[in-house]
């Protein structure tokens, strides 16, 4: 009895404890988090997370999917970046997504991510990510979780303030960070004749409605200003477009000071709605490009890449009344629109102060001509007349903004190290909290569209330094998880991620979780390799072309034994998997094969070239645990020399006997 | 001392309650797998189970004495792309049992219950958990429609001798 008292008292002590944590004041990063933290990103085993992260890789070319609020990985999407762990980019029906006008480029930078919408909220279909390096645009589908569309970006360098869109997804942008010749000018010219001979450009990609195919629409010329990020407008500013831009000072050298002259750069407002109105009375010139066109096709599981001819480019000095500067202070970064389309917030990388502008005093200071000059033929409006009001004071380095749908925006400040939440009408800091370290991007589900959910913001770091156990000069980067569902921000969980992420969106589990594909029907395969049934397989040879037609179930192929490939011959492996159930992809490795694996989905078909480099037997096998006899699901196939006679054959379990020798037997 | 039990024991309770409730709040997950083994647990239990009917959507299904050769040629296309890779149409194992005679063994209803129902059936049935300590290998479920199944039955009729 007294035992059990005891453990009662000490039970007691420690709630206290816990109660009375939170009211302290936190003196180092153990302190921050408070008592119920745990239980509050806790999903039991066997129950899913109540949001999709779905987040940039940054260098490797990819995007992860993460589950909030446990910050559990659930997949890796290779996107612009070949992946050997499923054939992405080596199957011959993936390498064409990875092709580009300067031919195949194995990967890039991403950065961005921006979920589809219908009336300025997410309606779940697609997910858009730019590439950076070589300039493109990709679609990834969200009932597959594959990159169904990548399209490449003419006339552009550093592909950065984008995939951005419009409210009912109507555009996707593509905004230049580095100015250069376009594609049609003599690029052979010196360095410092930038002002002369280099151009930024805008595009505009056009997305069908109900396919989500993308298309360049229009393109505009613009002055050779480094573009940065940019945001569509809502609801009153619906058809306008923000982008922010830095190096007004158009240096080509040394940009980190002579980049950082000016006071003030700008934010570019673009009214889309009357350019698109313009293009269609036929104002814009069709020039002649090459780019990359790849869209993958869920019916044949391959992809086609057409080289697109054709760009229809706008000056905007043609144009009087598309363009107009905003002054802005001190190189602005994010630039980003609060959920009533009232508010524009810029975000100046070496302010100490937020400027918020109003969509109201833009479009009275346009129509007043309330200007104070123009910048290479664009208008631009007096700072003032333009502004809403400045958050004073906020902290150092603010970078980006999102909104909590409570009349709430909350900022990173990248110096500083903090997220700083902020009322938009009355421009006072409301909370402030640490972050480690050095945040870049931050996100809040629907933060950036008419409807956000203000239960969490997700800050992404750069800098990770200390927050977990370290793993050589290389550390992951640091996602961190806060609760803002209340007045003070509160932090969560950390979590590492995949590659550098900039920046992720996140979206209710229930806006995509029930659309998930599960297997792909084996009946509506319209692979022209196929094969449907194991009656189907087949290995033909037609010249030095041998095609493998081979089937995968659990636990074995049809062939396994084939004999009289020959040196010389390109073999296609085409792979088909006949499972008809969810989760139950099966691989295919072949022994020295400088390529990659094949992960096959069920009912899917993959195809691997391969060139045997000397004659012997090859071991092939299922890479992807399929059953309890999985390590039995294997195969054998025999190279010859060219010119030998080796019959062509083929067979699964024709038990041919040993011609040489009975095998051994246990002694009795 | 009793009355610090009482309010032990109610504290305990309180907690229960609420874990409890939370437990249901975060239960967004339809996940099949639970629900079958929630429901093979039941049935365990539950000595109604019908052993020849097996677990699914069929529970009377109408043969005639002929043979229906439409369904019979539908099913063997079936056949061919989605069962032939295990089942041979001899009495020969291969991954899975051979199909000969099967129509002569099990009822229309268990046949097409455990292709349609695969998964909760081997978690349950008796006869197709014997099948599976002598394969070792769950039979995957193929995802036939109520008509592949129909039409799949037909087809094994056919190989059972029926004209």
């Amino acid at each position: 009895m007294k035992k059990n008292n005891y453990y009662l008292f000490t039970g007691i002590a420690a709630c206290l404890l816990f109660t009375v944590l939170p009211s302290c004041k936190p003196k180092n990063t153990a302190d921050a988090i408070s008592g119920d933290a745990a239980q509050k990103v806790y999903v039991a085993p066997g129950k899913y997370d109540e949001f999709y992260d779905f987040v940039s890789g940054g260098f490797n070319g990819q995007m992860s999917v993460y589950g909030l609020p446990s910050g559990r990985l659930l997949k890796i999407i290779p996107i612009f970046s070949v992946f050997p762990e499923n054939g992405y980019g080596y199957s011959e029906e993936t390498k064409p997504m990875l092709n580009t006008s300067h031919g195949f480029v194995p990967w890039d930078d991403q950065h961005h991510l921006e979920l589809s919408q219908t009336n300025g909220e997410i309606d779940g279909r697609w997910i858009f990510a730019n590439g950076n390096n070589t300039p493109r645009i990709a679609r990834i589908d969200l009932t597959t979780f594959k990159t169904a569309e990548i399209l490449e970006i003419p006339n552009s360098a550093g592909n950065h303030s984008s995939p951005f869109i419009t409210e009912n997804t109507e555009y996707v942008v593509a905004g230049t960070r580095f100015a250069v010749p376009l594609d049609n000018d003599n690029g052979d010219v010196p360095l410092n004749t930038y002002r002369k001979n280099f151009n930024a450009s805008i595009s505009f990609v056009k997305v069908d409605k109900n396919s989500g195919n993308m298309s360049i629409a229009f393109q505009l010329k613009v002055p050779p200003v480094d573009f940065d990020l940019s945001h569509g407008g809502k609801g009153p500013s619906h058809d306008w477009f923000f982008f922010s831009c830095y190096n007004t000072e158009q240096a080509n050298t040394l940009l980190e000071v002579n980049a950082s002259q000016r006071d003030k750069d700008f934010i570019l407002a673009v009214n889309w709605k009357k350019l698109e109105e313009y293009v269609a009375q036929g104002k814009g010139k069709k020039e002649p490009a090459n780019y990359a066109h790849n869209v993958y096709d869920e019916k044949t599981h391959s992809a086609t890449s057409t080289m697109e001819k054709e760009v229809l480019v706008v000056d905007s000095k043609d144009l009087k009344d598309i363009c107009y500067f905003i002054p802005c202070p001190k190189s602005p970064h994010g630039c980003d629109v609060d959920p009533t389309g009232e508010y524009i917030v810029g975000s100046g990388k070496l302010a100490a102060l937020i400027p918020v502008f109003s969509f109201e005093k833009i479009k009275k200071a346009i129509a007043d001509k309330d200007f104070i000059g123009s910048y290479d033929g664009i208008p631009v409006i007096k700072y003032e007349s333009a502004l809403y009001g400045e958050v004073k004071k906020p902290g150092l380095g603010p970078l980006h903004t999102e909104f909590d749908g409570r009349g709430n925006a909350i900022t990173t400040m990248f110096v500083s190290s903090e997220i700083v939440k902020w009322n938009i009408k009355s421009l006072k800091v409301i909370d402030r909290q640490p972050t480690f370290y050095s945040p870049g991007h931050l996100s809040i589900p629907g933060g950036d569209t008419r409807k956000p959910n203000g239960k969490y913001v997700i800050v992404y770091n750069k800098i990770t330094k200390d927050r977990y156990l370290p793993t050589g000069p290389e550390l992951a980067q640091a996602a961190q998880l806060f609760d803002i569902s209340g007045d003070k921000m509160k932090l969560l969980l950390d979590f590492p991620t995949v590659g550098e992420p900039h920046y992720g969106q996140a979206v209710e589990a229930s806006v995509i979780r029930d659309k998930s594909v599960k297997f792909f029907d084996i009946n509506k395969n319209e692979n022209p390799y196929v094969t449907k049934g194991e009656k189907e397989a087949k290995v033909v040879r037609n010249g030095n072309r041998i095609d493998v037609y081979i089937t995968q179930i659990r636990s074995h192929f049809v062939p396994d034994n084939i004999e009289g490939i020959k040196m010389g011959d390109d073999v296609y492996w085409h792979v088909t998997n006949l499972e008809q159930d969810w989760d139950v992809p099966h691989g295919f490795a072949i022994k020295g094969a400088p390529t990659a694996e094949l992960l096959v989905m069920p009912g899917e078909t993959q195809t691997i070239k391969w060139n045997p480099e000397k004659p012997g037997i090859y071991p092939f096998y299922c890479t992807d645990f399929c059953s309890a006899l999985h390590q039995e699901m294997q195969g054998y196939v025999r190279v010859s020399p060219q010119g030998s006679n080796v019959a062509l054959t083929f067979s699964t379990g024709k038990n041919m006997p040993d011609s040489t020798s009975t095998p051994p037997l246990l002694e009795q | 001392m009793k009355k610090l039990m009482y309010v032990s024991v109610l504290a305990l309770f309180l907690f229960a309650c609420n874990s409890s409730s939370n437990n249901d709040n975060n239960n967004t997950a339809d996940d099949t797998t639970t629900a079958s083994t929630d429901q093979a647990a039941d049935a365990n239990a539950n000595p109604s189970y019908d052993p020849n009917r097996g677990e699914g959507k069929f529970t009377h299904v109408d043969i005639s004495p002929n043979l229906d050769k439409a369904k019979a040629e539908a099913g063997k296309k079936i056949y061919e792309v989605k069962c032939s890779a295990c089942h041979k149409l001899t009495d020969e194992r291969l991954v899975g049992p051979g199909w000969k005679g099967v129509t002569k063994r099990q009822t229309a209803e268990w046949i097409m219950n455990f292709v349609t129902n695969t998964d909760a059936m081997i978690s349950k049935d008796p006869k197709a958990q014997a099948m599976l300590e002598i394969c070792l290998v769950r039979m995957p479920n193929q995802n036939l429609s109520d008509e592949d199944a129909r039409n799949v039955y037909e087809f094994m009729r056919e190989n059972d001798g029926v004209k």
